[in-house]
C-alpha cells in the first residue's frame, strides 16, 4: 500500500476502543467506512486477511494462513517472531453467519478465548464489536502482556518503566 | 501514555529510592495494614512511619484512609494506572491490525465501485 492511499484513508479513520467487561472478557469496537460484507469478506478470506492481521509495525511476520471458514471448519496461522523460530494459533469456527457473526474457539493452549465478531451495517458504514471471553482472568491477563510483546520495542520500554514502578510490588495484585 | 505517566515518575522514584519504603510496598502488597502495624513491623517510631507513608502517598504509590483512630494504608492508585497501560496496549494492537484493515477494506471498495461501472458499460 503507498503513502498516498495512507493519508486518504486517515480523515475517515475511526478510534478503536476497548472495554474490560470483567475479568474474563475484552471487547474491541470500531467503525469501518464500508458495508458488511466487504469487512466481512476481509475477515474470511485468508489472503485478505492476512494483509491486516499482522501490521508492520509488529515484531512478527505471518508464515502462513489457512481459514476453513464453516461451522466446525479450522484455521491455523503460523507466524515467525523476532527471528526466533515459528508458533502457531489455530482453532475452528463455531459460527458462521455471512456478513454479520463469527465465532471461533481458540486451541492451541487451555487458556484460548472463545472470539466473536459481529459486523453491524448502519447507512454505509459497519461498527464492528469483538468480544473475547477467556476461561480464567489469568488467560486474559497474560493475553494483553502478550499483545504488548507483539507490538515491539514502543511497549518493552513501556513496560520496563512499568517494571521499574513495580519493585516490590507483588505483581498479584495487577 | 508515556507522556501522561511522566509527572508521576520523579516523585515515585523518590519514593521508590528508600529500603524501608520499597517493603512497605511490599507489604501492602500482601495486606492492608495501619499505620502502626507499619511501624512495629519495620521497627520504627511511629512519626517515622508517618513520613515514610506521606511520601508514598504523595507519589500515589500509597492511599490512606482514617476510620477512628487507625489510619489505614492500603496500595495506591498506581494500581490503576497500570490497569490503564495493559488497556492501552491492548488497544494499541487492535488499532494498528485495524489501520491495516481500513486499507484492505477501501481497495474492495473501490474495485467494487470499477467492476460496478464496467457491468453498467
Amino acid at each position: 500500500m503507498d503513502a498516498s492511499s495512507r493519508i486518504e484513508a486517515a480523515p475517515t479513520k475511526s478510534r478503536t476502543t476497548v472495554e474490560r467487561k470483567s475479568d474474563r472478557e475484552i471487547v474491541v469496537t470500531r467503525t469501518f467506512n464500508a458495508p458488511a460484507r466487504l469487512v466481512f469478506e476481509a475477515w474470511t478470506r485468508s489472503e485478505l486477511f492476512k494483509r491486516w492481521w499482522v501490521p508492520k509495525s509488529m515484531d512478527m511476520t505471518l508464515l502462513s494462513c489457512e481459514m476453513d471458514v464453516r461451522v466446525g471448519g479450522g484455521y491455523r496461522l503460523e507466524f515467525g517472531h523476532g527471528g526466533s523460530g515459528s508458533m502457531a494459533f489455530f482453532g475452528k469456527y463455531l459460527e458462521v453467519t455471512p456478513h454479520s457473526r463469527l465465532v471461533w474457539t481458540n486451541e492451541e493452549s487451555d487458556d484460548g478465548a472463545v472470539t466473536t465478531v459481529t459486523f453491524d451495517e448502519r447507512d454505509g458504514k459497519t461498527r464492528l464489536v469483538l468480544h473475547e471471553l477467556y476461561p480464567s482472568k489469568e488467560a486474559l491477563d497474560a493475553a494483553g502482556t502478550g499483545a504488548a510483546d507483539a507490538m515491539g520495542e514502543t511497549f518493552g520500554q513501556l513496560d520496563e518503566l512499568l517494571a521499574s514502578l513495580d519493585v516490590n510490588v507483588g505483581r498479584s495484585r495487577l | 501514555m508515556v507522556q501522561y505517566m511522566r509527572p508521576h515518575l520523579d516523585a515515585s522514584f523518590a519514593a521508590l529510592s528508600d529500603a524501608t519504603r520499597r517493603g512497605v510496598l511490599e507489604q501492602l502488597g500482601r495486606a492492608d495494614a495501619s499505620i502502626s502495624d507499619l511501624a512495629e513491623k519495620f521497627h520504627m517510631t511511629l512519626t517515622g512511619m508517618k513520613k515514610h507513608v506521606g511520601v508514598l502517598e504523595r507519589a500515589g504509590l500509597v492511599a490512606t484512609q482514617k476510620v477512628g483512630r487507625v489510619r489505614t494504608c492500603r496500595l495506591g492508585l498506581r494500581r490503576l494506572e497500570r490497569e490503564a497501560a495493559w488497556i492501552e496496549r491492548y488497544r494499541q494492537l487492535w488499532d494498528t491490525r485495524f489501520d491495516e484493515l481500513d486499507l484492505v477494506v477501501e481497495e474492495l471498495k473501490r474495485k467494487e465501485k470499477v467492476d460496478g461501472r464496467k457491468q453498467q458499460d
